[in-house]
């Protein structure tokens, strides 16, 4: 009986302490400023943070990353951010009643072609993806970087046949770059971040299809803190970090 | 015998975790658009693959994974214990490490994949893909289940047969099969629900190809980024299809597993 007893505190000891760590968010001398960011902000918005982290004592920045859409259902759900950068401004729409005021553009990415290292299939324009014996990968339309492709082989009237579309852009660039796939479109972002993974070829009229970033401070998270951020992603050092990963400035 | 009263109290906390997101996740359903949201060709193309793949994957699983189970039942050879790990590990792993693992060896540069595009096969973003995925991660319930029902079987009965002169095979397939047989269907079930809800390994290894490859995991995946009805409505039909199959296993094996 008494190991029963001693299992119990046990385990609501172990319960409480975990439940105890997700609500002490505050540090002690302290604020947290809490950032949902687009999964392709991850490398930039770390970097800005610590410049951020930095010039401001004692603010520490607390950084999610993922889905635009997932940071907004989130948002929506509840999720109390003090601001969100999301990667398209449909996901920006979506939160419109939580964000306070209007949402700033501070970077923009058009898309680009990757292939595999040294591009053995001599791909030199987006007209060569046509080619079905090709294996090329692409973004579903539903998400923001398959609605970029969709637009851009619209106008450059293109008929893709792709073996594969993905949620995810960075699912693209793998597929990419394990050689499963020949080519596929990702944001000029992922091919800087890949760096010699894959090799990039521009896609014709890639400059026309832009999309562009916005980033907001959330309703009920007014603050100087969170303006400062704001500030700090659209100002010169925050544009410059952003330039280095491939973004272009709006 | 009766287990201590107190045990009621985290049982019940136990079914409410499981049981209130799916609440929750039917409480979001709207009944009026569902049938629409179900049959558009997205939908039914995802839903025909889905069962398609996980009933060639059960198939799969019986013809590798029954005598997999059997010899490791019965079987004594050096590296057993180790063997029996090696083939649980996919209950384990996160799904998109065996998509990887899969990637890197039937994939196109992969281990057995290099030779066989070299002979003018490719796994790479076919059904065929989905498929090995779904085996990969299915295959252990199989063997789980079989394996556990041969060693609750005992060997009297095939002892019996064998002083009866019955040959190892006759043995196999008169004495041990029929008895084991609840222990093999729930097996099958369990496979086949784990191979419908197959996503990560799927995703990382065969892609999401309307018709070819995007399985009913992966179009309430895909569906979720700009219709969350129509996730939820597929969502459903998964819920709804794996309540059935894993009611009608544990109505079936629940029995024979107590006379053991």
């Amino acid at each position: 009986m008494r190991h029963h007893r001693t299992a119990i505190a046990a385990l609501t000891a172990l319960t409480l302490s975990l439940t105890a760590c997700s609500s002490s968010d505050e540090d002690e001398d302290g604020q947290t400023l809490r950032v949902g960011a687009a999964a392709s902000l991850t490398n930039s918005f770390e970097q800005i943070a610590e410049i951020f982290e930095a010039e401001n004592r004692g603010v520490t920045v607390e950084l999610q990353f993922a889905g635009s859409s997932d940071l907004a259902a989130q948002i929506n759900g509840g999720a109390d951010f003090d601001v969100f950068a999301s990667a398209n401004e449909p996901n920006m729409d979506k939160v419109a009643d939580s964000i306070a005021g209007e949402p700033t553009i501070f970077a923009t990415n058009t898309l680009t072609i990757v292939t595999e290292p040294g591009n053995p299939e001599d791909i030199t324009s987006l007209a060569d993806l046509a080619d079905p014996d090709l294996a090329v990968v692409i973004c579903a339309p539903q998400v923001p970087c398959g609605t970029a492709t969709q637009t851009l082989t619209d106008q450059q009237d293109v008929t893709l046949t792709p073996a594969s579309e993905e949620s995810q852009v960075t699912d693209v660039l793998a597929k990419v770059s394990s050689g499963e796939a020949d080519a596929g479109l990702v944001y000029v972002t992922d091919a800087t971040g890949a760096g010699d993974d894959v090799t990039t070829v521009p896609a014709d009229g890639a400059d026309a299809v832009v999309n562009r970033y916005p980033i907001a401070m959330l309703t009920g998270a007014e603050s100087e803190e969170a303006q400062a951020f704001i500030d700090l992603v659209t100002g010169t050092q925050g544009q410059r970090v952003l330039g280095d990963d491939g973004f272009q400035s709006p | 015998m009766r287990p201590p009263r107190w045990l009621w109290a985290p049982a019940a906390a136990a079914v409410l975790l499981v049981v209130v997101p799916i609440a929750g996740l039917v409480a979001q359903v709207q009944p009026a658009q569902l049938w629409p949201l179900l049959t558009s060709p997205a939908s039914v193309d995802a839903l025909l693959l889905s069962l398609r793949t996980a009933a060639a994957t059960t198939v799969i699983c019986l013809l590798l994974g029954t005598p997999l189970a059997l010899l490791l039942a019965r079987g004594r050879w050096p590296g057993q214990s180790v063997l029996r790990a090696l083939v649980l590990v996919p209950l384990v792993l996160p799904p998109v490490v065996g998509g990887l693992a899969l990637l890197y060896t039937f994939g196109r540069r992969g281990l057995i994949g290099q030779h066989l595009e070299a002979a003018g096969i490719s796994i790479s973003f076919s059904t065929t893909a989905v498929v090995l995925a779904q085996t990969f991660v299915a295959m252990p319930f199989l063997v789980l289940s079989l394996e556990g029902a041969v060693r609750g079987l005992g060997q009297r009965h095939e002892e019996v047969a064998a002083t009866l002169g019955a040959s190892p095979w006759r043995r196999l397939t008169r004495v041990t099969l029929p008895l084991v047989a609840p222990g093999l269907m729930s097996g099958c079930v369990l496979a086949f629900a784990r191979a419908l809800g197959e996503f990560g390994a799927t995703l990382t290894f065969a892609g999401s190809a309307q018709g070819r490859t995007r399985t009913l995991p992966l179009e309430i995946y895909l569906q979720r980024e700009t219709d969350p009805d129509a996730a939820v409505a597929l969502a459903l039909v998964l819920v709804v299809l794996a309540t059935v199959i894993v009611g009608t296993v544990y109505a079936r094996t629940i029995r024979p597993e107590r006379v053991a």
